[in-house]
């Protein structure tokens, strides 16, 4: 090759860089360092007068490497990579340095320091161009049967979006039916409509739509693949029920003897039998037997339910099956976990009888629960003459969560509202911020103030049935600081509900393990972007929507729901995705076969040849995330874009001396 | 060269004499060396001075074999004048070519070790604090030590070398074929290892499966499976980072490798690579979990950076507040 022509472009980016970096001296310095032709500074690189520029530089210069430095790759690599490929030069021979995030922005106030700062990082990228090497991206076709695992609102909403189109959808489900939290509430916010009445048409329309396979009380196992070609294993747990002949008639769970407290649907408040169907709207309809608890895979005997069923449904002897499934996309829509109460001792929930959660309240108040709507106290008959709400229960807690659980203040005007419906009592909500943010959820709000529930502002200490005068004897007294009229206050009441916050799931992160999507600090799954990607994740063709991406609301699950089915449904209409070009691959001459990188890779992209002793790197399946590259012991792991000598050459770039343009180490 | 016998030097810097004892280890091979080459300087076997050394012509001896690292004035004076008498000049050996055990030293300091040395070690006696020095009036005249240096050095970073030579010692099939090399003239590009550019898990017949480990043992804590790779039993083994070129022998019968034979081609940090691929098997979902993994390896520093320390990327401690320090007159930096 011959020598190599680098063309430079440092951004004004109006402000945002001139304020503080002096760009045009940045400019003028570049071109001293090796192998710049051309260096300018320009306003807005990413204006198509900057973006012509370069075209023009390239074919004039003769360039054979860019180097912009302006913002964040994430913004603009790609407009100025396009620019390139624009001009003929293959896009890959271009970099780009950040001066913006990593230099105006984080010294504003020292204009020396980030000017140097800019500097060593435009060096660093001009060391590191030279050494690129053309790529070519790889174009896959795209299965159109998708995958979505979970079968909360988010999950069916996305499945129907996808079946509606015309194309096949595998609904997985953990639980025996679909419909997730929302089939256990009873009203919505804030519009008060009945929870089921909105949700059953759509889980009977995700049960029965033809272009949709219902998996439920199934899970996923393995996720092999890449986009547009998952395999994905799924266990489907044994119902010991068939489900060809089953009718959900019900004689089976009446005539079971056994009667359990169920901890799921009912939060605890109600009973199930042995053999069961979660709710009566389930879907599937069928049952499932609980054979922890049934009493003949207890003793050998009993068989009753298999004496009642009318078709002989009822299979003892059914085993776990695996199915195989091949998809193009899969949604993740795992939704969340509701925070314990108990791990706030000082609340007294379990301790303190009449202390409930929300989700507790739910399964009272609603018509098909327990009590069959009646909100009674735990002893089920008193009704309660005071009700306090306690908010942000493990949510905005840096003991607990840090994060705002989002649907707490208005399920809690919710709970209040319901409480004064159905009782008359006196409620108390017991608030840190009331944040009411979306369509008509203020309105909702003043609604309830409206109704004569008190809001007392202040996190609650403490939750204690040890009375300190008369009028608390045989109430639960709430403990809290009222900060808006600066006075300790003992509020004591009846009833206390927990608006508990809400939780990633506890096995969240071996989730996202299997299907190669992280977590957050909050341990809720990691989008693509926050603002811009929402419901992409960095693993191409798997897709988040719902709670499992953070806390949420039902409308929030339903449009995320809906955006997932869109971007998936873009992908299969498109047939085939071209695949970034950066990735990984073993030199199979030098590879000796250690197996270090084998379970390095959180793609699962890489395989061990037995036959020839060595690794290989699935190229469609890597994301050039480099840990191979950087575990490989004998460095024989190679990643393209991220090669030794680009990093070393970025390395040696960034120890120039900025003040004498002379390197103040030798290179390595 | 005419029709004379190459002329062949053997010399030992900082080192432990094993290597000396490996070329004595090629047995009756050896016959074939002393009638290829004309044994011009072998201290450690034959009697001769530097003077000898002193008197060459610049360039007259054709291969220097030259093992040890460089730790004193000593050792850098012999390195030079070999280089320049030397043709060809081999770091032979993992002191020479990496620093080795001597060069373990960099993990410490040369007041530290004098300290330890001649004060606080339980069987020294010093009352009066006596420590060496280069130069000492005694009644009959000036005695006269070689300075010992604060860091140590291998042979490339005091002279340029032509070739390298690993091993712990090198095996005598090593040597063999770098004997071969050299005497049928087919050398590798100057500046090469050689051996071969695979690690020694290329040569272990250990069946390798994923790896995952919980813990680690000592030697003496298990008796590991004679068919299975011995880090996945959680056996220290540098092998996944090492050339190889040793016939895998420690492996081969049950214990780790432990890195002599240096890092592959293109690897700038043997002991980072060692450290990168171990940290990789541990199976850990927190940190705190992996930290307690890595506490049941004792002396990590020892075991990753022992025959690779001065040529790594950390070279050696880091000396005081970190701040570059004035270069002395013996090549070190800080001070003398």
């Amino acid at each position: 090759m011959s020598e190599p022509r680098v063309g430079v472009y440092v951004c004004h980016c109006g402000h945002n860089i001139a304020g503080t970096v002096d760009v045009e001296h940045v400019a003028e310095w570049a071109m001293g360092l090796p192998n710049v032709v051309v260096s300018r500074d320009n306003k807005f690189m990413c204006a198509s007068t900057g973006q012509e520029q370069v075209e023009q530089d390239i074919k004039e210069f003769d360039l054979t490497h860019v180097v912009v430095a302006s913002c964040s790759p994430h913004m603009h690599e790609k407009t100025f990579r396009n620019a390139c490929a624009r001009a003929g030069l293959n896009p890959y021979m271009f970099e780009m340095a950040n001066i913006r995030e990593h230099a105006s922005w984080v010294h504003p106030n020292d204009r020396d320091g980030a000017t140097n700062k800019a500097k060593a990082l435009v060096s660093a990228a001009v060391h590191r161009v030279v050494h690129h090497q053309p790529l070519e991206p790889m174009v896959v076709s795209i299965r159109p049967e998708t995958l979505v695992v979970g079968g909360g609102i988010a999950g069916i909403q996305a499945a129907l979006e996808i079946a509606d189109a015309g194309y096949h959808v595998y609904l997985v489900e953990r639980e025996p039916s679909i419909g997730g939290h929302m089939a256990m509430f009873d009203k919505t916010f804030p519009t008060l409509d009945c929870s089921a009445c909105i949700l059953t048409p759509k889980m009977f329309d995700a049960g029965g739509h033809p272009n949709i396979t219902l998996l439920s009380y199934s899970e996923v196992e393995r996720v092999d693949g890449y986009v547009g070609n998952f395999t994905v294993q799924v266990r489907k747990k044994a119902r010991k029920v068939d489900q060809d002949l089953c009718t959900g008639c019900g004689s089976c769970w009446d005539k079971c003897p056994i009667r359990i407290v169920d901890t799921v649907f009912e939060a605890g408040l109600g009973y199930r039998k042995a053999i069961y169907r979660p709710f009566p709207q389930a879907v599937p309809k069928y049952p499932v037997i609980d054979v922890e608890n049934c009493t003949y895979f207890k003793t050998g005997k009993c068989r009753m339910c298999e004496k009642v069923c009318p078709t002989n449904a009822i299979r003892f002897d059914m085993e776990d099956e695996i199915v195989e499934l091949e998809v193009g996309n899969i949604i993740l829509a795992t939704g969340f976990k509701l925070f314990d109460a108990r791990r706030i001792p000082q609340y007294g929930y379990g301790r303190l009888e009449n202390v409930f959660t929300s989700l507790e309240f739910e399964r009272l108040t609603n018509a098909a629960g327990p009590t069959e709507g009646k909100i009674v106290l735990r002893d089920g008959e008193t009704t309660p003459k005071t009700v306090a709400i306690i908010h942000c229960v493990g949510s905005r807690d840096r003991n607990f969560n840090t994060h705002c659980s989002a649907i707490c203040c208005m399920s809690s005007l919710k709970f209040a509202h319901l409480v004064m419906e159905k009782t008359g009592a006196q409620v108390y909500n017991f608030y840190i911020d009331m944040r009411p943010i979306h369509k008509g959820y203020e309105e909702f709000y003043h609604r309830i103030m409206e109704e004569g529930a008190q809001f007392v502002r202040g996190k609650v200490s403490e939750i204690t049935g040890v009375a300190r005068s008369p009028e608390e004897d045989g109430k639960v007294i709430v403990v809290c600081e009222d900060t808006l009229i600066g006075h300790q206050r003992r509020v004591p009441v009846d009833m206390v509900i927990l608006a508990a916050g809400l939780e990633p799931r506890a096995d969240a992160q071996a989730v996202g393990y299997l299907f190669g999507v992280g977590c957050g600090d909050t341990g809720f799954f990691t989008e693509r972007h926050p603002k811009l990607d929402p419901v992409a994740t960095v693993t191409e063709g798997v897709f988040i929507a719902g709670a499992c991406q953070g806390a949420k609301d039902i409308p929030d699950s339903v449009a995320q729901g809906a955006a997932a089915a869109a971007r998936v449904l873009g992908t299969i209409s498109r047939r085939e995705v071209s695949l970034e070009p950066i990735r990984a691959s073993i030199d199979e001459e030098r590879c000796s076969g250690c197996r270090i990188c084998n379970n390095m890779c959180p793609y699962h992209a890489i395989d061990f040849i037995e036959e020839k002793g060595v690794s290989r790197v699935n190229p469609a399946l890597c994301k050039g995330c480099g840990t191979c590259v950087a575990a490989c012991p004998s460095q024989v792991i190679s990643g393209a874009h991220f090669t030794f000598d680009q990093l070393m050459a970025e390395i040696d770039g960034i120890l120039v001396d900025v003040l004498s343009d002379r390197p103040i180490v030798e290179a390595v | 060269m005419s029709n004379q016998k190459p002329k062949l030097a053997l010399y030992w810097a900082s080192s432990c004499g094993g290597c000396e004892i490996a070329v004595l280890g090629l047995h009756e091979k050896i016959l074939n060396v002393a009638e290829a080459f004309d044994i011009v300087f072998w201290p450690c076997v034959m009697d001769f001075k530097y003077a000898d050394v002193e008197a060459m012509e610049d360039g007259e001896i054709d291969v220097c074999l030259f093992n040890g690292a460089i730790r004193n004035d000593e050792n850098a004076h012999m390195a030079h004048l070999l280089r320049q008498k030397s043709k060809v000049l081999v770091a032979f050996g993992a002191c020479s070519y990496g620093g080795s055990m001597p060069g373990l030293a960099n993990f410490s300091d040369r007041e530290a070790m004098f300290q330890w040395i001649y004060a606080d070690s339980p069987s020294t006696i010093n009352p009066d604090g006596i420590v060496p020095q280069k130069r000492t009036d005694v009644p009959e005249g000036e005695l006269r030590l070689p300075g010992f240096w604060n860091t140590v050095k291998t042979l490339a970073q005091v002279v340029p070398v032509d070739y390298f030579l690993p091993g712990c010692p090198p095996e005598a099939s090593s040597i063999e074929i770098a004997v071969n090399a050299i005497v049928s003239g087919e050398l590798p590009p100057p500046g090469s290892v050689i051996g071969p550019d695979v690690t020694v898990c290329d040569e272990c017949p250990r069946k390798k499966s994923e790896k995952k480990i919980k813990r680690f043992y000592r030697p003496q804590e298990i008796i590991p499976d004679p068919d299975i790779c011995l880090l996945e039993q959680g056996l220290f083994c540098a092998g996944i980072a090492t050339r190889s070129g040793c016939g895998a022998k420690c492996p081969q019968v049950g214990f780790g490798c432990r890195g002599c034979y240096g890092p592959n081609e293109g690897v700038l940090d043997h002991g980072a690579k060692i450290l990168t691929g171990i940290a990789s098997v541990i199976d850990a979902m927190t940190a705190e979990e992996a930290e307690a993994i890595f506490d049941t390896l004792p002396d990590p520093a020892g075991y990753f950076y022992r025959f690779h320390l001065p040529d790594s990327l950390l070279r050696r401690k880091a000396r005081g507040n970190g701040k570059r320090q004035p270069v002395s007159e013996t090549g070190q930096r800080g001070p003398a």
